[in-house]
């Protein structure tokens, strides 16, 4: 499903690379977190999978598909089938719960109709079906948070990155987001979160990569 | 494009301009001068072109000939000068024409008076062509030719009231055009930076809706959009203004000033929007578009 194959990523800037030849495999239907300290390349390696940055050397498998192949044109085709969370949320503040899920749906052309059906059940799978008109300024992080991940996933992508998704939050709503998390990716969907949250890995007891300095330097089931 | 998409670009274009709408008005109000200076110029000049020309048809150059010549010589000449592209219509005027009229002319009344002259033509050698003109401007080089002709004996010209008209309405041209070139400028410029303080105010947006996976054209279409819009309603307004404007100037000029209203004929309000209200709109529309297509090439790369 995903695949690295002696990827490094050097940054223009940067005296170190910030991806050391990287090579990690991730299957359909895996759950993987992906920890380590700040700056060790974490963040780089999500934005090379949404194919925001291209690596210096190695190749990225998607789907089937060889990133590097993938012509400019068809980049947005290609990221509608992957859905992506950040620690900071980033939601619309100006549009409400509804709209902000809505808005994935939109963007991509989706028939109105098919929107009204679609976003309240998105809602509901993250436990938000009542606050469909709160702005976000009015939510909790957790919440929040929560908006996002319904966004992310409302155009059904095969595969769900989630950049320090519990970042933000305290332990309680970190959990909550954790668990979510593992539901979707019950669900079928192939999920790989970043985090620093070393108490709830250990706890969950799934797939661990670590990266220091841009190398990977254990990966364990 | 899909029809949702379509639809969910002109709703968020137009709420760019509500969002931002300060910079949005100063927009309009460019393009609303320039617009309607444009207008009032172009006014000026086709009602000037018009006056021009309905003088230009009473201009007339005189053509006389050496005394020598006959009147079947002078006949064959009129090929000569009805060839040539600036000559509109060329009218032979034989001596006891000319004598006819002069005599009607000064003796009017008194005709009895010139009945000494019956037998003996005082005019005898004013056998002559009226030549006028299509185009005033040829009138030097015209004269040029036929001075230059050997049978020719002189050529009076009108003086150059006609030529000084339409040397006039082209200056008028001149300058409308630089002082609405660069008001057009200045136009591209305002609309340029309202579209970029948009992109600036949405720059979250943006990133979220790239990360969806929406298209550079999505992305892209509600600033065009943007664009079309203050185009559209920077053209509409001062339009609509000029073509009441218009017909409350030339009622007014006609009221006031009805001892000069022979001269000045106005062109009818429909006659001069057929061509501007088109014209003004495809321009306010093309520089909202220029201007906002610019701005979104040059800061909107997915
Ligand atoms: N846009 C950039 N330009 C230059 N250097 C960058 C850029 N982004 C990240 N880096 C550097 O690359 C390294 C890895 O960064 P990042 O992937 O954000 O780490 P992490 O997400 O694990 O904290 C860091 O040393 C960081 O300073
Ligand atoms: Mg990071």
């Amino acid at each position: 499903m995903i695949k690295l194959e002696h990827v490094s990523k050097s940054y223009k800037s940067g005296v170190i690379p910030a991806l050391n030849d990287v090579s990690i495999t991730i299957k359909e239907g895996e759950f993987v977190f992906l920890v380590g300290d700040s700056g060790s390349g974490k963040s780089t390696l999500i934005k090379l999978l949404l194919k925001e940055l291209e690596p210096s050397s190695g190749t990225i498998t998607v789907n089937g598909q060889q990133l590097h192949k993938i012509r400019r044109r068809k980049i947005p085709k290609y990221r509608r089938n992957i859905g992506v969370v950040f620690q900071d949320f980033r939601l619309l503040k100006d549009r409400n719960v509804y709209e902000n899920v809505a808005f994935a749906q939109r963007v991509v052309g989706t028939p109105g109709r098919r929107i009204k059906r679609a976003v309240p059940k998105m809602l509901s799978l993250v436990g938000l079906a009542a606050k469909y008109k709160s702005k976000p300024k009015q939510l909790s992080g957790g919440e929040q948070q929560r908006v996002a991940i319904a966004r992310a996933l409302v155009n059904q992508p095969k595969i769900l990155l989630a950049d320090e998704p519990t970042g933000n939050l305290d332990n309680k709503n970190a959990w909550e987001i954790m668990r979510l998390l593992s539901e979707i990716n019950k669900r079928g969907t192939t999920v790989l979160v970043v985090t620093h949250n070393m108490e709830i890995v250990k706890a969950m007891d799934k797939r661990v990569i670590t990266i220091r300095k841009g190398i990977v330097t254990e990966d364990e089931d | 494009m899909k029809i949702n998409s379509f639809f969910y670009s002109i709703q968020q274009g137009v709420k760019n301009i509500w969002r931002n709408k300060l910079f949005s008005l100063a927009s309009i109000a460019t393009m609303a001068a320039c617009i309607f200076l444009f207008g009032l110029f172009y006014m000026i000049v086709t009602n000037f072109q018009d006056m021009v020309q309905n003088a230009e048809e009473g201009v007339a150059i005189t053509v006389f000939f050496q005394p020598e010549i006959g009147e079947s010589e002078i006949i064959a000449f009129e090929d000569e000068i009805t060839r040539r592209p600036e000559v509109a219509e060329c009218v032979y005027v034989s001596a006891d024409q000319a004598w006819e009229e002069f005599k009607s002319e000064y003796f009017e009344g008194h005709e009895e008076l010139a009945e000494g002259f019956e037998a003996d033509n005082p005019l005898a050698n004013s056998a002559h062509y009226e030549v006028y003109l299509s185009d005033v401007s040829m009138q030097n080089a015209l004269v040029t030719f036929l001075e230059s002709q050997e049978i020719v004996r002189e050529v009076h010209q009108s003086e150059a009231a006609a030529k000084t008209l339409s040397d006039l309405n082209t200056l008028i041209k001149y300058i409308s055009i630089g002082i609405i070139a660069i008001l057009f400028a200045v136009a591209v410029f305002l609309i340029s930076n309202t579209v970029n303080v948009g992109i600036s105010v949405r720059k979250e947006e943006i990133a979220v809706m790239k990360l969806i996976g929406a298209t550079d054209f999505f992305v892209r279409a509600p600033f065009i959009v943007e664009g079309i819009l203050i185009g559209l309603i920077g053209s509409a307004i001062p339009l609509v203004i000029l073509f009441y404007l218009y017909r409350r100037i030339v009622a007014y000029i006609g009221e006031r000033f009805h001892f000069i209203s022979s001269m000045l004929q106005f062109l009818p309000v429909q006659e001069v929007f057929r061509i501007l209200l088109p014209a003004g709109l495809i321009m306010g529309v093309g520089v909202g578009l220029i201007g906002s297509a610019i701005t979104v090439r040059r800061h909107l790369k997915v």
